[in-house]
């Protein structure tokens, strides 16, 4: 086999890995789109924000301690003690319901009824309120992620993928990411739990309901507020698996909310209210990005992957407004 | 009128129960317009109650103060014999009063038999995390419920359109889906907002057969908001008459037809009638 293809094919392999952190991102925009019409800027820094605060209580940090020391002149930075993966986890999550009552009871319940635009401005705001709030209880200083996920390339894979070379020298096997690995199977679960959710429980039904005619869902004796409730803790949930698996892949650090502008693209593709469609558009755009890096990276000075999501998703605006899998946009005159 | 254990037996001999919802003195004020003003009527157990009136009279405001939609400034609630505090449609909906709306609220996006069970939502007693751990009990509530949802679809002569995604719907059955939801909830007070409005005669016909048999065979309370008047007399036991807000007629068909301020305000003028 040639080197050429064989590479082609890692590439892809590594692209569809990618593809699915980029979908649990817009997994979450989804949610909440769906739920209440709001496009979550702060998607991004919720991730951000769940990943420093699980960090932060696994190794005993003290939240505000900078404010602390500097109102009481005191010096203290942890508490001593360490808390185990799985706690930090439920607390952490805890926390991120926590966040999805305040931001429903402060903001989005003073807003019901208004323009998608001043929504849309709300959640900037929202966003930048809790990157603030992340530095200010954690600290700005990159820290790393050590929830016990696997790291380096799978040898297992390599070694097992050898002989696809047919005698190519120069071919070891594929070289795939434990982490991804990992990633691409919690993806897989997390997906078919919300699906679960959504189509046999009696929140997914009212959630459903919901997203569909707010007036309809009163009138069977749904309360939007929690369902709203609900939805945000959902997407905070979301958010804190993509954090654990970005923070886990390249440190907890604050460009991490910059991730939630390549959900943007992957949106466009699938649809912003098709959860299929998140999965799917993340991958395409993984594969896609890689690919195209791999081909033609070279021809045009590199560094392709940090347009090439927004290219396709502007030839997609132009054929496909509504997405792949979004609701068909009818206009009747 | 007060009294709760009173009831009246009908012409064509059903039983008519105690006072199940009573509204005192009712006033709602969108700004300076007084929509309804001073307003006292009773509605009893397994009756058809209607509201009539020239439009703009207040019919549909009334219909939403029922339903929660709205809250009077002034006046009292009672339902089942007790004060009800200020609620939210969603909690009036869990107390049993079901409704429909004149301009059709439903899930466009779901299919026919998912719009009628979401109307079971509120007897849907297992929450999340008991589905998550104890899937015996989710289940066998969930066919319960079902078995309810397509009794009531057999009911409406619905079952051709099951699966069909309500969207695709022809407005005249779209109406008769939303009855189907509301019926679903096996509500003590069904409210219908003009069930008949914009309906062909066959499709008119069709949703007043439906209208008595269902309050025939499952007794169920209706108070219904209705333009033509031909079909108010031949389904009401009792009629409330509004005009501009205030309500100038209570009684039987036949008491409402001969009452002079109803025929000046409404029957004299009325086209159709």
């Amino acid at each position: 086999m040639p080197t050429d293809l064989l590479y082609g094919a890692e590439v892809v392999l590594n692209g569809l890995m990618s593809g699915v952190l980029y979908a649990l991102v817009a997994l979450g925009f989804v949610l909440i789109y769906k739920a209440s019409g709001i496009f979550n800027f702060a998607q991004g820094v919720m991730a951000l924000f769940a990943a420093l605060t699980l960090v932060g209580i696994m190794e005993g940090q003290v939240p505000f301690s900078h404010l602390i020391n500097a109102a009481f002149g005191t010096d203290i930075h942890h508490f001593g003690w360490h808390v185990p993966a799985v706690a930090a986890i439920l607390l952490t999550l805890v926390v991120m319901v926590g966040f999805a009552y305040l931001v429903q009871r402060f903001v989005f319940r003073h807003l019901v009824g208004q323009e998608p635009i001043i929504l849309f401005m709300a959640t900037i705001g929202l966003a930048y309120f809790l990157e603030g709030m992340g530095d200010l209880m954690w600290g700005s200083e990159i820290k790393t992620l050590a929830v016990g996920l696997p790291q380096g390339g799978s040898i297992w894979v390599e070694e097992n993928t050898q002989w696809m070379g047919f005698g190519n020298e120069d071919f070891y096997g594929f070289f795939i990411d434990k982490l991804d690995m990992v990633a691409t199977v919690i993806a897989a679960i997390l997906v078919l739990a919300l699906i679960a959710f959504s189509q046999y429980t009696k929140q997914g039904r009212a959630m459903r309901a919901v997203a569909d005619d707010h007036q309809a869902a009163l009138s069977v004796g749904v309360s939007l507020n929690f369902i709203w409730i609900l939805v945000w803790s959902l997407a905070g949930f979301v958010a804190l698996v993509a954090g654990i698996m970005w923070g886990a892949k390249s440190g907890v650090q604050f460009s991490l909310s910059l991730i939630a502008l390549k959900a943007l693209p992957v949106l466009m593709l699938g649809g912003f209210t098709s959860i299929p469609g998140a999965i799917v558009g993340g991958l395409i755009i993984g594969v896609g990005e890689k690919l195209f890096e791999f081909s033609f990276g070279p021809m045009l000075g590199g560094a392709t992957e940090n347009w090439f999501a927004y290219v396709l998703a502007l030839i997609f605006l132009v054929f496909r407004p509504q997405g792949l899998f979004g609701e068909k946009i009818i206009e009747r005159v | 009128m007060l009294d709760q254990s009173e009831g009246y037996m009908t012409a064509d001999g059903r039983q008519i129960g105690p006072v199940v919802m009573e509204m005192k003195n009712i006033t709602l004020r969108f700004g300076g317009v007084e929509a309804i003003k001073d307003i006292s009527f009773d509605i009893r157990e397994g009756e058809v109650r209607a509201i009539i009136g020239p439009n703009g009279a207040g019919k549909s405001s009334m219909l939403n103060v029922i339903s929660g939609f709205y809250v009077p400034q002034d006046g009292q609630v009672l339902y089942k014999g007790a004060l009800r505090p200020p609620m939210r449609p969603y909690q009036v909906a869990q107390q049993g009063i079901a409704r429909t709306f004149q301009n059709i609220a439903l899930f466009e996006g779901m299919s026919v038999l998912d719009n009628v069970m979401t109307g079971r939502l509120t007897h849907m007693k297992t929450g999340m995390f008991a589905q998550a751990l104890w899937k015996g009990r989710a289940e066998k509530e969930e066919t319960e419920n079902r078995e309810v949802a397509e009794k009531i679809i057999d009911f409406l002569e619905i079952q051709a359109i099951r699966k069909t995604p309500v969207a695709r719907l022809p407005y005249g059955l779209k109406k008769r889906v939303e009855l189907a939801r509301a019926l679903a909830a096996e509500p003590s007070l069904l409210l219908l907002d003009e069930p008949m409005a914009g309906m062909n005669v066959e499709e008119k016909e069709d949703m007043s057969r439906f209208i008595l048999s269902m309050n025939d065979e499952f007794g169920t309370t209706i108070a219904l908001i209705e333009h033509d008047m031909g079909v108010v007399m031949d389904l009401s036991d009792r009629v409330v008459v509004m005009d501009y807000g205030k309500k100038i007629g209570d009684g039987t068909p036949d008491e409402v037809r001969n009452n002079q301020a109803v025929i000046d305000a409404y029957l004299g003028v009325a086209h159709d009638e």
